[in-house]
């Protein structure tokens, strides 16, 4: 299972990747490949605010429906527009081509609160397969 | 949790297992979708081994059966089968199941895995006043189905008939994979296809020559999610979907499965017959116009309305049609041709049309 070390995690299986005030926001591996066959993503519009723990979107797989939530607080300042057309990038590439959304942040002390890659790593063990 | 005989092939697989009624079974192996498509175009192979096996024997066995259930298994002939409903005195269902005669006074009876105990139970009890015994054998027997058009020339080299002369619902004691077992065309995908009753220690012989024989032809294993979108595409119901205590089959539109003309009386017929004219609700399909997906449990509503006149029991984006479909309850006497109705999704509402069930059929 992929991590990458250089990301921030939440524990409702969302990425962070913080870069100066903005972050990139993504779903790990582990949810993408839990959710399964991706039918299409529900990204929330571009200036509009987001808050730590809150459902932003939502995705729609075959089999069942996810919410997104924000790893931290902000305004929405760019989506990943390709997803909406090829939401099986989501799954195909999570970390990658299949990020979400881009939040420009209010409250960047939000993200001590976020787990490591190692953290993230316990946290899927201990989850029931 | 039980496991069933094919655990370990599965995990070996790579399959994600869930529990599922009590058991540990497969929900996928690669993908769900990948899975539907290749029972719709080639073959899956499914381990239903949690489902029940009931065998009713006895001189009085088929008229035991016409008592207790709704159809008249009475009627078939031997190595034919039919689908049917045991329903309480109310007339609602408590499963669904398919009946196969496998001699003058030998039936199976096939319930759902979530129900198997509650149907034993409750023909164990009916079938008391008659020269009739239930063997409830559920737990060393193996189910394993190939289901999809190439399922019968899969198949074939492996069992004693000629699968042409084995037709649709029917169920027959041969030998397959060289072993014992039924043998009989009958399934919940919407496609042509086998389900073959083995002993639980057998199953592993079945599972192992059909996967690799079936491996060139487009066979892959599937698992229960692929089986539940086959299953709503085909406009089959799902107990604790659609059917449930709180439903008649006549308000399940399956009413026609009720022997209203059997002369011997039989469980739940005078609620059944006050139903059969005046059901409190109508099983409808519904294509689902826009992006939205519509799920079990979220509200139905006249347009316009405010407040919800029925549910969704069943939905999915439907991987062989390529749009969301669901079925759904609505106030009983309105038909699929009154116009849309509205299905609420999270905040907003989006147009659920009315279509006729199945959404799939195939063509051959």
């Amino acid at each position: 299972m992929e991590i990458p070390d250089n990301l921030k995690y939440s524990s409702e299986h969302e990425w962070l990747a913080p870069s100066g005030k903005t972050a990139k926001v993504g779903i790990t591996g582990y949810a993408a490949e839990h959710i399964g066959d991706i039918v299409f993503v529900e990204l929330p519009k571009i200036g509009s605010s987001v808050t730590a723990g809150s459902p932003f979107g939502v995705i729609e797989a075959v089999k069942s429906v996810s919410e997104l939530f924000a790893p931290v607080s902000g305004t929405v300042v760019s989506i990943n527009e390709r997803v909406a057309k090829e939401p099986e990038l989501v799954s195909a590439e999570p970390y990658g081509a299949g990020w979400l959304i881009e939040i420009e942040m209010s409250n960047e002390s939000e993200i001590a609160a976020l787990k490591d890659s190692g953290g993230y790593r316990d946290l899927i063990a201990s989850l029931p397969e | 949790m039980h496991k069933t005989a094919l655990d370990a092939r599965h995990r070996a697989l790579g399959a994600r297992m869930i529990p599922f009624a009590g058991w540990e079974m497969p929900v996928q192996y690669r993908g769900l979708v990948e899975e539907h498509h290749a029972v719709r175009t080639a073959a899956g192979l499914f381990d239903l081994s949690h489902m029940g096996e009931l065998f009713v024997t006895g001189t009085e066995a088929a008229g035991a059966l016409d008592y207790a259930i709704v159809t008249a298994p009475s009627t078939l002939a031997v190595g034919r089968a039919h689908y049917s409903m045991i329903v309480d005195e109310m007339g609602g269902v408590l499963d669904d199941l398919i009946v196969y005669r496998l001699g003058e006074a030998r039936f199976m009876v096939v319930p759902n895995a979530s129900n198997a105990s509650v149907v034993a139970a409750a023909l164990r009890e009916r079938l008391a006043r008659f020269d009739a015994i239930l063997d409830d054998a559920s737990m060393r027997t193996s189910l394993v189905a190939i289901q999809g058009p190439r399922a019968a020339e899969i198949l074939q080299p492996f069992v004693d008939v000629d699968l042409k002369t084995i037709r649709y619902y029917s169920g027959t004691p041969t030998t397959a994979c060289g072993v014992r077992a039924i043998l009989a065309r009958t399934g919940y995908t919407g496609e042509d296809g086998f389900e073959l009753f083995v002993d639980w220690e057998d199953a592993v012989r079945v599972w192992d020559t059909l996967l690799e024989a079936g491996a060139s032809r487009g066979l892959v294993p599937a698992g229960l999610g692929a089986r539940d979108t086959l299953r709503l595409e085909a406009g089959m119901p799902l107990y604790g979907n659609e059917l449930d205590r709180d439903t008649t089959p006549f308000e399940a539109g399956l009413g026609r499965l009720v022997s209203v003309s059997k002369t011997s009386d039989f469980v739940g017929r005078a609620a059944l017959e006050r139903s059969r004219g005046n059901p409190r609700k109508t099983l409808v399909g519904m294509k689902i116009e826009g992006r939205g997906i519509a799920r079990i449990g979220y509200p139905l509503y006249l347009p316009g309305a405010a407040d919800a006149c029925g549910h969704v029991t069943s939905g999915t984006a439907s991987p062989t049609l390529g749009f969301a479909i669901a079925m759904g309850y609505v106030p009983a006497g309105r038909s699929t041709q009154e116009g849309a109705l509205e299905v609420g999704i999270r905040d907003q509402r989006a147009t659920a049309r009315g279509v006729p069930l199945p959404f799939y059929r195939r063509s051959t």
